[in-house]
């Protein structure tokens, strides 16, 4: 075996915060391949995106430091460079991508002058001769024009542009590691497939190596060979791709993977890691993981697991774990066997029946304006929610799907009253709320609640807990006695589960997932009937999310609640979703049952943004979709495309798509799309 | 060193400052009293700080002063504080057409310079302790009103402030327990640094003849007083100075220290 591009050996990188040693990185030991793509997978919290930046030497000094190991990059151990000549590897040998498009380019500077900078620095180029390089890798990174967007700065692009010229500069260097840090967890899923698409095809192009770091098992199963797990500081489980899918080893991996929502877990609980990630300041005698594990025994919290290799194959991988360990046959003899079921298929009863119609939207539109000159006149209005049209039976769920900038959360505020409409009705139990005055609308209030997508700041920093449940119960005139909401307080608390003893502390005491429990308690304290839930998992963790899912199908099952589930993750919708209704660009495109869009989409959109999602089982068991592609991004909804939205994106688009925008068709039962190759199939509205 | 000169020195200093205030009308203290063999007599043994032109001993005088400008800049940063806070947080949540009519006043009151509109108005209600109070309030809702109105704006389309809307809540509610609350740390760090404006403008409407009416004692119309001796008896404006000069900067430093304490990125973090 040759050696490999780089070999990481027992690193260590510490903090101190608030006088405590945060031990961020704590013994990573891997190796990566020339040419190949490594995966560095785990939760927010473990250390992964630290390791990226001890790999660059990038720790923030003083307060972060690389207490000891080894980075060998083809054998030269980069710790030991001085600072200079680390300069020197930066940008050229190895370089990296970050998370956050929005915040990596520097506003003040042009795209032309940012990507120049790095030829110049590492190349040496000047003048004309840098300049056809930059249109060179703007071109090779897919940008549309690049002699155009050379002079432009960064606020004139979109985000999936802005990544691409991120991309473009850390190739500027010819390097022979790109380290790709969360490198689409900030774009949209169509975004994300056009964006990890670019990269495989660079790296076979340039023969570069990969290493990506991210938390997203379908982005794993997408594009690396190889895999690590982080969990705590630590690597508990390195294998190949092929074989980490097919049988992870590491109890934590195994729940990961159980703890994913998709469509065969429907109407079945979600398996979840209890609590969550320990804080990397613990000191940690066991395993790491031994209190979440639920195959823990004592030996798992007495001492800590060894690293125990894989048997077979050149690079045998390996994992954490105790179960593994030679002395523990026993229990080793049949990992997966002895393993639960996949999900403990614990299957709830026959969902509940649809009951009447709770919730009936008509011709919803929400408009901004936008005011210009010197009289302020409006001239033009964002058409965030242009024209749509549905409805939400008792206990059910309704999931608008859609990508960032489809107005599918302004749908939602619409709803609410949050944002008064700009016309159609909202009949909620046959009232229009759309036209009722502020203080009757006041009084139905409860009947409708919402869940925000940042756990962080939907709740007052400055209010405790128990004031923030009972705050609906004053507003809603329930419960008469102080004692009586208290009490009821407790009751709420504990059907999220959370335990009353908590009710006297502050928001900033919780973590993520308990704080997004004490919202949904918030919510269920004026004894609403439908909530509107805004993506309310997409700020948390894998095995954080699958709590929130279960609870919030429980409480559908106990109490009868409706959902208009706002999301743009289709596992979740798969999942939880009762019926689908997809967005762009303000209007409806599909409408329909969760099978009938989920397995067989009809328009256009709907088949490219489910082509578009990563997808485990698709790469890992073959599974076959239509693989269709769209290009470019969402236009604005100032001045949406004439006739139907979607036309310049779609590969199928028709003469008349251009002209008139397509009326509703449907095809066969509740299933409804509005696309014009369909239109002439049935009959038209 | 730094902790001494930035927080415990300025901090004797606005005590020292509040104590003369507060205790000033109990101490054994005659600042009206004329002691005609004491005229001009600088500061030494057995007079402490010296005498002014009158007779009239500088020491209970100053004290006599520090009770003035404490009174005045308390009510005026009080009134003008909760004035400008009430404007501006409902123009900012409520909007429309209030909102409107609160800016273009804001507005308005901007285009002026302060103290010339604090004289101009000292000068229409006549000389007098509580017509300064409300010719500087009148001019010192408005950075207040500005400060709200600018936080509210920005915290108003919160989840928090959402999810209290939609919980049913009304207007007043959300402003007073979802807003407010957020928003004092900031109100707060704005009024330390009021306070001193307050002092320095009460002593010039005072220096002005517009303040308090002799014989009472303020640091400005004591200045007033000196300048006319200022080559035979320079402490007659060294004294009010001083003491003028060592609360403003105190007041500023703590204002510095408190603004860095609430720092809203601090706490959150």
């Amino acid at each position: 075996m040759t050696t490999p591009l780089l070999q990481v050996d027992a690193l260590r990188t510490v903090f101190t915060a608030n006088g405590r040693e945060v031990r961020a990185v704590d013994g990573v030991s891997f190796e990566i391949a020339s040419g190949e793509t490594f995966a560095l997978l785990g939760e927010s919290g473990c250390g992964k995106s630290m390791t990226a930046l001890s790999l660059m030497r990038l720790v923030p000094e003083p307060a972060g430091c690389i207490r000891d190991g080894a980075v060998r990059l083809q054998g030269e151990d980069l710790l030991a460079l001085p600072e200079a000549a680390m300069r020197d590897v930066r940008g050229r040998r190895m370089a990296m991508i970050f998370q956050e498009p929005m915040t990596s380019l520097n506003p003040v500077f042009t795209v032309g002058e940012q990507i120049g900078e790095v030829l110049g620095r590492h190349l040496g180029l000047r003048g004309e001769a840098m300049r056809s390089r930059v249109l060179a890798l703007l071109d090779a990174v897919g940008i549309p024009d690049p002699a155009r967007r050379f002079g432009e700065y960064p606020h004139q692009l979109s985000g999936g542009m802005k990544q691409r010229v991120m991309i473009a500069m850390a190739l500027a260097g010819e390097p022979e590691l790109l380290i790709a840090d969360e490198p689409t967890t900030a774009l949209d899923v169509t975004i994300q497939a056009q964006v990890l698409e670019l990269m495989t095809q660079l790296q076979r192009e340039m023969g570069m190596s990969i290493l990506l770091i991210t938390h997203d098992l379908g982005v794993v199963s997408e594009t690396a060979d190889r895999v690590a797990v982080m969990y705590a500081g630590q690597v508990v489980e390195e294998a190949g791709r092929a074989a980490f899918f097919t049988q992870p080893r590491h109890p934590y991996a195994q729940k990961l993977f159980e703890s994913l929502p998709n469509m065969h877990k429907r109407g079945q609980r979600l398996a979840v890691i209890p609590g969550s990630v320990p804080a990397l300041d613990t000191e940690f005698r066991g395993c790491r993981f031994a209190d979440r594990c639920d195959r823990a025994w004592q030996l798992c919290h007495e001492q800590a697991p060894p690293w125990v290799p894989g048997e077979e194959g050149e690079r045998p991988g390996g994992v954490r774990c105790h179960l593994y360990t030679p002395d523990q046959t026993l229990e080793a003899a049949s990992p997966r066997a002895t393993a639960e079921p996949v999900t403990a298929a614990e299957e709830s009863p026959v969902a509940t029946p649809a009951g009447d119609e709770l919730l009936r939207v008509e011709g919803l539109k929400v408009h901004f304006p936008i005011r210009s000159g010197l009289l302020r006149r409006q001239n033009q209005a964002v058409r965030a929610v242009d024209g749509v049209d549905f409805r939400i039976p008792a206990a059910r769920t309704l999931a608008l799907v859609g990508e960032s900038g489809c107005g599918k959360t302004t749908a939602g505020k619409g709803i609410l009253q949050l944002i008064r409409p700009t016309a159609g009705r909202v009949l909620f139990d046959g009232v229009d709320l759309a036209s009722l005055p502020p203080r009757a609308l006041r009084r139905r209030r409860g009947e409708l609640q919402i869940i925000f997508q940042d756990p962080f700041s939907s709740m007052n920093p400055r209010m405790r807990i128990a004031d923030i449940v009972e705050e609906g119960m004053l507003t809603q005139g329930i419960g008469a006695s102080a004692a009586e909401r208290a009490e009821r307080v407790d009751r709420l608390l504990n059907q999220v589960g959370l335990s009353p003893a908590m009710k006297q502390r502050y928001p900033h005491e919780f973590s993520g997932g308990q704080r997004q429990r004490i919202c949904i308690a918030r919510a269920l304290a004026v004894e609403p009937r439908l909530i509107v839930c805004d993506e309310p998992t997409s700020a948390l963790d894998v095995s954080v999310q699958a709590q929130i899912l279960n609870l919030l199908k429980d409480l559908q099952d106990d109490l009868g609640l409706a959902y208009l589930f706002i999301t743009h993750d289709i596992s979740v919708v798969e999942y939880l979703a009762h019926e689908v209704a997809v967005m762009y660009l303000g209007r409806i495109v599909e409408q329909g049952s969760v099978d009938e869009v989920l397995n067989n989409p009809l328009h256009p959109y709907t088949q490219a943004l489910l082509a578009a999602v990563p997808s485990i089982e698709r790469n890992e068991h073959g599974v076959e979709r239509p693989v269709l592609k769209v290009v470019g991004e969402m236009p604005s909804p100032v001045n949406p495309p004439s006739g139907c939205h979607f036309h310049p994106r779609c590969p199928r688009a028709m003469a008349i798509c251009r002209e008139d925008y397509p009326p509703l068709s449907l095809p066969e039962g509740s299933h409804s799309v509005r696309c014009f190759l369909y239109a002439e199939a049935s009959g038209t509205e | 060193m730094a902790r001494l000169l930035g927080l415990w020195l300025p901090l004797a200093v606005v005590a020292l400052w509040a104590l003369a205030a507060l205790l000033g009308p109990w101490l054994p203290l005659s600042p009206d009293t004329i002691h005609l063999p004491r005229i001009l007599q600088p500061p030494g043994a057995g007079s402490l700080l010296g005498y002014d032109d009158l007779g009239r001993s500088l020491a209970a005088r100053v004290v006599s002063g520090a009770q003035t400008s404490f009174l005045v800049a308390l009510w005026v940063v009080a009134i003008s504080a909760s004035l400008g806070t009430a404007l501006g947080a409902t123009s900012a949540y409520l909007g429309g057409a209030w909102d409107q009519v609160i800016v273009r006043i804001i507005d308005i009151f901007l285009a002026f310079p302060g103290i010339l509109l604090a004289i101009a108005l000292a000068g229409i209600l006549g000389p007098g302790i509580d017509n300064v109070v409300l010719a500087l309030s009148v001019v010192g809702w408005v950075g207040f009103a500005r400060l709200a109105r600018a936080q509210v704006l920005s915290l108003k389309q919160r989840e928090h402030v959402q999810a209290a809307r939609v919980l049913g809540a009304g207007p007043l509610r959300i402003l007073y327990r979802h807003l407010l609350p957020l928003i004092l740390a900031p109100l707060i760090v704005e009024a330390s640094f009021g306070v001193a404006g307050v002092v320095i403008a009460e002593a010039g409407l005072s220096f002005l003849g517009l303040g308090v009416q002799p014989p009472a004692a303020s640091w400005g119309s004591m200045i007033r007083d000196g300048a006319r001796y200022l080559l035979v008896a320079p402490h007659m404006v060294m004294v009010p100075g001083v003491a003028l000069a060592l609360v403003v900067l105190a007041v500023n430093l703590l204002g510095d220290r408190l603004r860095d304490r609430l720092d809203v990125r601090r706490w959150r973090a």
